[in-house]
């Protein structure tokens, strides 16, 4: 078990030109509380729909890596996306679960994935080449290279302490992440 | 009358989402959308996306167009119902968003199941926010598709166009 906001910083240190999309809650209070960039997309809200954003970034941005990083419960929502992106198989995505094995902003309920459930094998069983389950930093590191290389999809879930860092409330403005996010990556286009 | 066959109507939809630069299409496969969605899998500038249930489409079409790329969800009526909680996205953010959706439970229905759904999408997608237009004939099909993507993109709002079962017709269960 890692750190979740270590696994976080680990996986954005290694991002360089990387669009990133945060499920939420937690990932998105830890990709916003660790660095904050205008290629970020956070979602506050819409649980289960952090996958299929990122299948859509993905497509539309081919010479592009997309980063998906969200939570167990969060993907338990839109599990069908798995089925979805394992047909449409874009090689420039990747999909982090940060997997703590609870709802943290609801009470630390355990989810299905503390019960059994395997989101890797899910997502290898609906055609992800590349899909595995990492519980350490020093397997993390090892798996960035596949994060942000070049065959996909990739899903990487990564098994957190249980912990709440302390909270940083990040931009919540959902029109201004969107129009933050397209300033930043289409430039004057964005506003035609 | 032949100018109202699917086929041929179809055509008038996927003509009028070339006009509007449409580059994803996401969908559930539906009767209604069946010419469409083989016509939009068959073009070169379009990525037609079958989705396991509505609301992924919201969700991608949003992605999409951070991406710089304009989508289209296509669905019957029922889906509707699967979208709700997903078009807090679109609301939030400003998301443009073009549906199409034909129409189930309507007019000559033989399936009650689809009743629920059919009776109360438009009243469901007006309270979530969406600009409902209804398309009732053949012949309003291209220009109600161009002025509804006009409307979503360059004014930024969520529009469902509701093709009407009368036009799509009722399946037979015999």
């Amino acid at each position: 078990m890692v750190d979740r906001r270590d696994a976080v910083a680990a996986i954005l240190r290694a991002r360089e030109h990387a669009l990133i999309v945060t499920g939420l809650g937690s990932p998105t209070w830890d990709v916003a509380a660790t660095a904050d960039s205008p290629y970020n997309f956070y979602l506050w809200g819409a649980m289960g729909a952090a996958a299929m954003v990122g299948l859509g970034l993905a497509l539309a941005q081919p010479s592009r890596r997309v980063v998906v990083i969200t939570g167990d419960g969060e993907l338990l929502m839109g599990l069908g996306s798995l089925a979805t992106i394992g047909v449409e198989r874009p090689s420039n995505l990747s999909i982090v679960v940060i997997d703590n094995e609870r709802y943290g902003e609801t009470g630390m309920q355990p989810s299905h994935t503390a019960r059994g459930v395997d989101l890797a094998a899910i997502g290898r069983a609906a055609g992800f080449p590349d899909a595995a389950t990492i519980s350490t930093a020093q397997a993390l590191d090892a798996s960035l290279p596949a994060i942000y290389g070049r065959i996909g999809p990739v899903l990487r879930v990564v098994k957190v302490l249980a912990n709440q860092p302390p909270l940083t409330v990040p931009l919540r403005d959902g029109t201004h992440i969107k129009n933050r996010f397209r300033d930043a990556l289409l430039g004057p286009k964005a506003f035609e | 009358m032949a100018d109202e066959s699917q086929p041929v109507w179809s055509q008038y939809i996927f003509q009028a989402l070339k006009g509007a630069a449409i580059g994803q299409v996401a969908y559930v496969p539906d009767a209604g959308h069946k010419d469409l969605i083989a016509l939009c899998h068959a073009d070169t500038a379009m990525r037609a996306v079958s989705l396991t249930t509505e609301e992924e489409g919201i969700a991608l079409v949003a992605g999409a167009w951070l991406g710089g790329v304009r989508g289209v969800l296509l669905m019957q009526s029922s889906g509707v119902g699967n979208c709700i909680n997903m078009l807090s996205l679109v609301e939030e953010c400003r998301f443009p968003l073009l549906m199409i959706v034909t129409m189930r439970g309507q007019w000559g229905e033989t399936n009650p199941w689809q009743v629920p759904m059919g009776q109360t999408a438009a009243a469901v997608l007006a309270t979530c926010g969406v600009i409902v237009q209804h398309v009732e004939t053949a012949r309003d099909l291209g220009p109600s598709v161009e002025a509804g993507a006009q409307l979503a993109f360059m004014s930024n709002r969520a529009v469902a166009l509701l093709i009407a079962q009368r036009l799509v017709g009722a399946k037979k269960f015999e």
